[in-house]
């Protein structure tokens, strides 16, 4: 990077800090602090809940996902746009009815105040522990490709992103995100302007397209029943839809985002607007990795986008077969290249024969350069056993650094980290919000001034953010952490989605019968986890269906005294 | 299965709590009730997977 790109990058970020930091400073108000400006709209709401879900590496990763494997990932989110709908019509309503500051204080309404606070733990413990992987996870792909310090990348990142989050609470996470997911599209924009400026000068966009869709990449909607495939029209509509609510309706770092609109109306709208546009925005970001993809087809692509990795295997021993791999490689490229020509030509002749012949070559030639890339996977695994294989990762951020002008590669390194503290404030500004609301003055200080809650929830951000500083630092230790987390997040999500499921829809279960389902299904959980060997996805929908069954089951054998929703609470 | 009758929050909010009434509009010119809204969204959601599937057919 040169020094425009530092001023850029520190400029951006800096200054996106100190603004949230000034506009918010001396807040003591602590409805503002909780659920942010009282007068916010629509757009603000929609643009606030876009930015917490969108994390870096939605924009690090999601355009390799698109060079790797093609548009098929966007069936993923399928599913969101009747989750929000649902959430809208139902979920929303009873939380703006209640006037609550965290999702679970509507379980303690409508339940009890054992059922709110197992909700709000097990909140605490899944998104304390993924918050650390907010900063650790781009921050590892940057420090590696930048030759930054992993623990300096870190620290300072999380300083920045803890300092205004402690200052202005939920207002000042509103009021940065819209500037950091402006700095986001600007990037994404402009990198998405220069590939496209960057391709051949004979090659239309009609020519890409039939590049990317002859090496199938453009297959977006597959509706195969088979299950073992990863992504499917029907495992994004379902699978989708119920992560969706899990996420959308019960994570109080997306709750606390939409709560806070001046009316419901407001609310409602922001929501809409992320069901609108959160398909064609994924489509896009996949889009440009697919571009990236033909780019690579004119010109020559490392062998493996791990630059640094690389670099340590030719160091240690491997630099022979490498070298040999590399000449491989850009052998079969050339050979590659030129069926590619000859196909596009015949295309333009209206030479279907010839067409078709220079596709299927081309197809069988990029068979082999996939194989080249799996030995230099191999070469690279043996020198360094802690190497991940799979560098799709690296293919946008390598792209960035390689091709696109100074200015631009400091813009488009800002929106890597706007993406992560915008996500990053948001879960901190959750934490530290339900830690407050749901345990501290619940359990410890019940009357108190706003002004002495607005300090605890301080105190409790603040804490909350050194926790996860902590986590991502030594999660330098540790091997695929990013995955584990997941796995945490799975194995959580189904239980707490089941009790807000049974809170709104099944009326005859209490507070007693809800608890001890809640808690019995999470054991199952635990046991199958520890019992079974089956993808943690399906944890989610184990963990919800058992928490369900079990509320009914329970409630059936309790007195009927015990059960039946309380009414609508008014205190 | 239905949700709580007050899920749909057409009681007057308790006092402190903003506005929660089905019946508010939508103030869009031409959506007048949050029903043909999400009817919108999800024909937008229809329109969307549409075209993507045009993509893979086009290009397949």
């Amino acid at each position: 990077m040169s020094p425009l790109d530092f001023v850029v990058l520190i400029g951006t970020m800096v200054g996106i800090a100190v603004y949230g930091i000034w506009r918010t400073r001396g807040q003591r108000n602590l409805s503002t602090y909780l659920k942010g400006d009282p007068n916010v709209r629509w757009a603000a709401i929609g643009i606030s809940v876009m930015a917490t879900q969108a994390s870096a590496i939605t924009f690090i990763s999601t355009p390799g996902q698109g060079y790797q494997d093609g548009l098929g990932f966007v069936q993923n989110y399928f599913g969101m746009p009747l989750a929000l709908i649902i959430i809208a019509a139902i979920f929303l309503p009873m939380y703006r009815r209640l006037n609550v500051y965290t999702a679970y204080e509507f379980l303690g309404r409508r339940f009890d105040a054992k059922t709110r606070l197992l909700g709000a733990a097990l909140f605490l413990v899944q998104r304390g522990l993924a918050a650390g992987i907010t900063i650790y996870a781009p921050a590892i792909i940057l420090s590696t490709m930048l030759g930054w310090r992993l623990d300096l990348t870190i620290v300072l990142s999380g300083l920045l992103v803890i300092a205004y989050t402690v200052t202005g609470g939920s207002e000042a996470v509103s009021l940065t995100q819209k500037y950091q997911l402006a700095v986001i599209f600007g990037g994404m924009a402009t990198a998405f302007i220069v590939l496209l400026a960057k391709l051949p000068a004979n090659l239309s966009l009609t020519d890409a397209l039939t590049v990317a869709g002859g090496f199938k990449k453009l297959e977006a909607v597959d509706f195969s029943l088979d299950v073992r495939r990863r992504y499917t029209f029907w495992s994004g509509l379902l699978g989708g839809l119920f992560l969706s609510l899990s996420y959308f309706g019960t994570d109080q770092s997306q709750v606390q985002r939409y709560i806070s609109g001046s009316s419901l109306r407001e609310s409602r709208l922001g929501l809409m607007f992320n069901a609108v546009f959160k398909i064609p925005m994924q489509f896009f970001i996949l889009l440009l990795g697919v571009l990236v993809f033909v780019f690579y087809q004119f010109e020559q692509p490392p062998v493996f986008f791990n630059g640094v990795a690389w670099k340590y295997a030719v160091e240690h021993g491997s630099g022979e077969r490498l070298r040999s791999l590399e000449q491989q490689f850009a052998a079969v490229h050339a050979q590659k290249q030129q069926l590619i020509h000859t196909w596009l030509g015949a295309k333009h002749a209206g030479d279907r024969k010839t067409e078709a012949e220079a596709r299927a070559q081309a197809l069988v030639v990029n068979e082999r350069s996939e194989a080249v890339r799996a030995g230099a996977k191999t070469a690279l695994v043996a020198a360094d056993p802690g190497v991940k294989s799979n560098d799709s990762d690296y293919v946008f951020i390598t792209f960035v650094l390689d091709h696109l002008p100074h200015g631009v590669i400091g813009l488009l390194v800002a929106a890597f980290f706007a993406a992560a503290l915008s996500s990053k404030s948001a879960e901190l500004n959750a934490l530290g919000s339900t830690t407050t609301v749901d345990f501290y003055r619940h359990l410890l200080k019940r009357e108190a001034t706003d002004a002495h809650y607005v300090s605890a929830s301080k105190w409790f951000t603040l804490l909350w953010g050194l926790v996860a500083l902590a986590f991502a630092l030594f999660a330098n230790l540790v091997e695929n952490l990013i995955q584990a987390i997941n796995i945490v997040g799975s194995v959580f999500y189904g239980v707490v989605l089941a009790l807000f499921l049974v809170a709104f829809f099944l009326k005859r279960v209490g507070g007693t019968a809800a608890f001890w389902a809640a808690l019995a299904a999470q054991t199952l959980v635990f046991v199958l986890y520890f019992s079974l060997n089956i993808s943690y996805l399906w944890y989610n929908f184990i963990g919800c269906a058992a928490c369900v069954l079990l509320s009914l089951l329970i409630q059936a054998a309790l007195s009927p005294n015990t059960g039946s929703a309380q009414a609508l609470p008014g205190s | 299965m239905k949700p709580l009758d007050y899920a749909t929050g057409d009681e007057d909010a308790p006092s402190g709590a903003a506005g929660t009434s089905n019946s508010e509009t939508t103030g869009l010119p031409w959506l007048d009730t949050w029903y043909g809204v999400y009817a919108f969204v999800f024909g937008c959601f229809v329109v969307w997977v549409g075209l993507l599937i045009a993509l893979t057919v086009i290009f397949s």
